[in-house]
């Protein structure tokens, strides 16, 4: 049997598929936490790790050693099983949603058609791991801040899914990889239609930051007044899998925002090859992922109340006039369809 | 502050507000929430015990003490020239004002004058600690507003690398970074370095900069001002009838500031320009704390103008830590610190005259801690947070 008969068996195909997505998520997300590290020092006028490896880029690697190493302490009075199975839980469905990104030309482990609902769904799912873990731990500050995740992760589904409609609607599909392609005719989503396309990039981006929990909307987790959120009580590889999942997910929302509005794979240069589609993909990813690191640690933190008035105020009235807007320019401007 | 000073501000009748503060109805649905002795964001270890309605406050005790350590009792049993490193560690951010009050309490005992070099160097330091105890307390706001990991813990950065300006002078002039022991009765102890001018200059210069650089991330910035405007409200009358003193007081509109209306160093020949504000909200407070950062610039370059030349001490080099001796009497002292008014009230008479008989330290964070119980009911577990970094507590000069 050859290797191309064996990839050809889709029970292979899927395995090999999911070990590599699930291999190189992990990896960019460990080496995520260094470059965060390393542009925060930047930013702060101090240096950053740099002792482990060449410009400190072991440090992920000593990082993990030493959360596997450390012993995981479950508090006295938590709800054992609950509380032990909210990091794999949340941790399965940031992968879950991972699994249907297109990284390039056919570069995909699940090629779904409703890509972009799956993405929706398993993120938004994320929020119950998160009640969850704040619930399970026994612990007040745990709890609050459980209850402040579910709250906003509820509030701001709302405007995500909208202003994620605007592409769907322009491109016709849920799949993610046909959203790009129809970029490559179009023009990115977030310059075309003018106006529209970009307010929709930049609420998209405003509420996938807050699904994310990354300042100014990161009040599940604000380490100043819930001491650490609902990762309160959990000690090392337990809580080493929130960190993880909190990269994976920016690194995703990263990800699909590229998808949606800023052309996928597409670029100027390189070709329409698969390793030239890998790095425009990943380019313009990194691109949008630093940009969330820069706002993180310049901005403060809004209060809960506030933030969910931005949403319900601002967010979702704004996401639903999109919505009518781009409707009416596919119907003016393009012919209908 | 002198009965005259503060009659002049013509305070209101204290007013027989009854706080009930243990009860609360425990059949509504409440939860008592312990915010410290360990948690991140009381600025040591302050306890307050907050009865929340979802995520409101709807009330806040606060159980002061955990840092206490006996300094009253110590200094009882210490000679004068002993007392002054102790006192070093009360309130840990502005250690020179706590020597200097406590050596101004010893020196109005003695009778005795002070050189006017030691009393310009005493100014100088006065407001560089000034200084740097700001730079502290508005990093640590803009830190509890902002998260320790996020833009608070940037700006927090930033005036902790300034911050290093000042503590580098002092390191200079005495040797310590923290705990210096430079006041001694009668005088200062360490005298001018060759170059000190120099570097005070840079230092402003760069502190000034900075200013204007953070201005733009936190007063400029419209989530920082939805965050803090109008959160954390301290009315005037409150405010005076709970002994709130410094930027805590003057954020609230009273116009009160002892290097002004009583002076003492040579702020007599300084025209200390005092800002107030009018909100008494927590963005009046940090703002305050801003511009006094100003002023303390400002009056450090008129005090570098002008050298005096001179002795640095009015007193013989000390024989031994018993050569001071005060007659039985009553002395206060105050000056106006980074905080408020910081005083020492002095009882001689002690240990045949070699140590006070008492010695009580008004601490000017425990006064500010005092508006906690009226501050937070009403706001969300988020403000109350934002609110104890507005009043910027030291625990250690709380809890003594």
């Amino acid at each position: 049997m050859t290797l191309e008969e064996l990839l050809a068996n889709a029970w292979v195909r899927g395995l090999v598929a999911s070990v590599l997505v699930l291999t190189g998520i992990l990896v960019v997300a460990a080496w995520a936490t260094w470059v965060e590290r390393r542009v925060a020092g930047r930013l702060q006028n101090r240096i950053g790790p740099n002792r482990v490896g060449w410009f400190g880029l072991l440090q992920p690697i000593a990082d993990a050693l030493k959360l596997l190493r450390k012993e995981v302490l479950v508090p006295d009075r938590a709800d054992r099983g609950l509380f032990l199975l909210a990091p794999g839980l949340l941790l399965f469905f940031a992968m879950a949603a991972i699994a249907v990104v297109p990284w390039g030309p056919g570069l995909v482990a699940a090629d779904l058609d409703i890509g972009l609902l799956w993405v929706l769904a398993m993120s938004g799912m994320m929020l119950v791991p998160t009640w969850i873990a704040g619930w399970s731990s026994n612990n007040k500050y745990s709890l609050v801040a459980g209850m402040r995740a579910a709250a906003q992760g509820i509030s701001y589904e709302v405007p995500l899914l909208l202003s994620a409609l605007v592409p769907v609607m322009l491109a016709g599909s849920f799949n993610l990889s046909d959203i790009a392609e129809a970029q490559a005719r179009d023009g990115w989503y977030a310059i075309w239609p003018p106006g529209i396309g970009l307010a929709a990039f930049v609420i998209y981006f405003t509420t996938s930051l807050a699904e994310a929990n990354r300042i100014p909307f990161d009040i599940p987790e604000a380490e100043s007044e819930l001491v650490a959120g609902v990762s309160t009580e959990y000690t090392g590889i337990a809580f080493g899998l929130f960190q993880m999942t909190e990269y994976i997910h920016t690194w995703l929302s990263s990800a699909v925002a590229t998808l949606l509005f800023l052309g996928g794979w597409h670029g100027p240069f390189l070709g329409d090859s698969w390793w030239a589609g890998l790095i425009w993909m990943v380019l313009k990813t990194s691109v949008l992922f630093v940009s969330i690191m820069l706002l993180r640690w310049s901005l403060v933190r809004l209060r809960a109340d506030q933030l969910m008035r931005f949403c319900w105020v601002w967010l979702v009235p704004i996401s639903l006039g999109l919505v009518a807007a781009t409707a009416i320019w596919i119907q003016v401007a393009q012919g209908g369809r | 502050m002198t009965h005259a000073v503060f009659d002049a501000l013509n305070p209101p009748p204290v007013a027989d507000v009854h706080l009930d503060l243990e009860s609360y109805d425990a059949d509504a649905d409440l939860m008592v929430l312990n915010l410290g002795p360990q948690h991140p964001s009381t600025h040591g270890v302050f306890r307050v015990k907050l009865v929340l309605d979802g995520e409101v406050i709807v009330k806040a005790v606060p159980y002061p003490g955990y840092l206490h350590r006996g300094v009253e009792k110590l200094l009882e049993k210490l000679t004068y020239a002993q007392q002054t490193p102790i006192v070093d560690k009360n309130d840990y951010l502005s250690p020179m004002i706590n020597e200097q009050v406590l050596n101004m309490a010893f020196e109005a005992g003695l009778g005795i004058e002070v050189p006017r070099r030691a009393r310009w160097l005493r100014t100088i330091l006065a407001e560089l600690q000034r200084l740097a105890s700001h730079l502290v307390a508005i990093g640590t706001f803009v830190m509890d507003v902002g998260g320790s990991i996020g833009g608070g813990a940037s700006m927090f950065m930033y005036t902790f690398r300034d911050r290093e300006l000042i503590l580098d002078l002092f390191e200079d002039l005495t040797g310590g970074r923290f705990h210096y022991n430079t006041h001694q009765v009668g005088g200062n102890r360490h005298d001018v370095p060759v170059g000190w001018d120099v570097s005070i200059r840079a230092a402003c210069d760069q502190i000034e900069r900075s200013l204007d650089e953070w201005d733009v991330m936190t007063v400029k910035n419209g989530v920082f001002r939805d965050r803090t405007i109008g959160v954390g409200v301290l009315s005037r009358d409150l405010a005076l009838q709970l002994g709130a003193s410094g930027p805590i007081m003057r954020a609230s509109g009273i116009d009160l500031d002892l290097r002004r209306d009583a002076p003492y160093h040579l702020y007599d020949e300084l025209d200390v320009q005092v800002a107030t504000g009018t909100g008494g909200d927590c963005f009046t407070r940090y703002r305050l704390r801003a511009v006094e950062c100003r002023e303390s610039i400002r009056l450090i370059r008129i005090l570098l103008e002008d050298v005096p030349e001179g002795p640095l001490c009015s007193l013989k080099p000390s024989k031994g830590p018993t050569a001071v001796k005060i007659k039985d009497g009553q002395w206060y002292v105050a000056v106006e610190g980074p905080r408020g008014e910081i005083g020492t009230y002095l009882i001689a008479g002690g240990n045949k005259g070699m140590s006070p008989y008492r010695l009580k330290i008004r601490p000017p964070s425990l006064h500010a801690l005092a508006t906690v119980p009226y501050l937070l009911p009403g706001h969300t577990l988020s403000d109350a947070v934002a609110i104890l970094g507005s009043l910027d507590p030291i625990m250690g000069e709380v809890d003594r």
